[in-house]
């Protein structure tokens, strides 16, 4: 199982969710992706964007101004 | 045992590609989301920038439509390929600064690639005739189906009955008397589609789907292109930049962008490295970003324009510090500019 990171910092959504798109792609089932933001907008979209393609948010966590999303590739 | 269609929606958050993905779905044909990422588009940006809009998110409508229908969604980045769309529209230009016919023909275009590479069958689209006055109308239907390449692939479900029936109605994929025939700019059939399926809270933008359609953010598009010298480039930071803060361009060589509230300035202070900035030290006051090749002198006057925006306005002198690219910094002091000194062309 792979740990993968993201940078999303400084993107407006939807680019976190595009991107994180594309890294999951790369990833297989059970792979996890750890994406760091500063959109807030990313505390919605993604888990959505999980939701909707059958991905599994582990956590998420707001920090001064970062956002992080922990997810696992579904299959 | 027959093969069970795929068919794209291109779905924009609006309910029309809702209701033109969900009528199609209702027929047994598996149905996925396309969405394309423009740059322009209302969704996101702006509403994440403004401090004020922080405690309650915006959703985004096309990842929203996409879960009450129960579908997936794929959201392409197309910001590099839309320039030549958005720069020389061979249609032209709609109100404002929007190509909405050429953006059809490329949407379609993009999704005509992606069903051949994803194997699917057909596209949907939620085009309504007589809808818009530039690119939905009985004229501009063939048009897009031609130009796309999609030809007869493309199925328009809200209003095929008023169209010649494309392949997946005369294969039979799906059947043509459960389409529908809306045409005109009313709303009511949609609304009254929307009550039976049992959508509510849906996204109705009034303009369009995208900033190209706003007045304003048009017209600072066109000024960016001029102050130029017309060389139409443009990177997604410019295409930001015009979403935030008060532009105020006193000459052609320079503008100046001041932050309207504090999530603007936070945002903003991501383009240190790019721009020379501004900011009033001796009273509390925005952040400007100076945006061309300022002298000296305009400097000066970027100053005390800052400080008109500052809470210094009405002091006889304010500090402003003005920083380099490379992180250097000077203070100057400036009397802040009256308001009856701004003239109101400088306002873009
Ligand atoms: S409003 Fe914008 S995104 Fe929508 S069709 Fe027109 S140019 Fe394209």
């Amino acid at each position: 199982m792979i740990k993968a990171s993201l940078n999303a910092r400084r993107l407006l959504c939807p680019l976190p969710v595009i991107r994180t798109q594309d890294k999951v792609k790369q990833l297989k089932p059970g792979d996890q992706l750890e994406v760091i933001c500063t959109d807030p907008g990313v505390m919605q979209d993604i888990p959505t964007w999980c939701r909707i393609n059958g991905h599994k948010v582990l956590e998420t966590s707001a920090g001064d101004h970062e956002y992080i999303i922990i997810l696992e590739v579904g299959a | 045992m027959t093969k069970q269609r795929k068919a794209v929606a291109l779905i924009s958050g609006g309910l029309d590609s809702m209701l033109a993905a969900k009528t199609i779905m209702d027929q047994g044909v598996h149905v996925e989301g396309i969405n394309f990422f423009t740059g322009f588009c209302v969704e996101g940006h702006t509403h994440a920038i403004r401090a004020n809009n922080k405690a309650k998110p915006k959703r985004n409508n096309s990842l929203w439509v996409a879960e009450q229908l129960g579908i997936k969604l794929h959201i392409v980045d197309v910001i590099e390929e839309y320039k030549d769309v958005l720069i020389n529209p061979k249609h032209g230009y709609g109100a404002h600064m929007n190509p909405c016919l050429d953006c059809k023909i490329f949407m379609v275009n993009k999704a005509k690639q992606w069903i051949v590479e994803n194997d699917f069958d057909f596209i949907i689209t939620g085009e309504v005739i007589g809808q818009r006055p530039m690119s939905q109308r009985k004229s501009t239907m063939p048009i897009v189906a031609k130009e796309s390449g999609a030809d007869d692939l493309l199925l328009r479900p809200l209003c095929a009955k008023n169209l010649p029936a494309t392949l997946p109605e005369r294969e039979g994929w799906v059947d043509r008397e459960k389409l529908h025939e809306i045409t005109g700019r009313s709303r009511k059939p949609q609304i009254a589609m929307a009550e039976q399926f049992g959508f509510d809270d849906y996204s109705q933008p009034a303009g369009g789907c995208c900033f190209l359609t706003d007045a304003s953010y048009s017209a600072k598009l066109v000024d960016l292109w001029k102050a130029r010298d017309g060389d139409k480039q443009y990177d997604l930071d410019d295409v930001m930049l015009l979403k935030v803060g008060r532009h105020i361009r006193p000459e052609q060589n320079f503008k100046v962008i001041i932050a309207r509230e504090e999530g603007e300035g936070r945002f903003m202070q991501g383009y240190k490295k790019e721009f020379i900035t501004l900011a009033c030290v001796s009273h509390p006051g925005a952040l400007a970003l100076v945006d061309g090749t300022p002298s000296a002198e305009d400097l000066f006057l970027a100053a005390r324009i800052t400080a008109r925006y500052g809470q210094g306005r009405d002091a006889e002198q304010v500090d402003v510090s003005i920083t380099g690219k490379d992180g250097s910094e000077r203070v100057i002091q400036v009397k802040p500019l009256g308001a009856e000194e701004i003239p109101q062309e400088w306002f873009i």
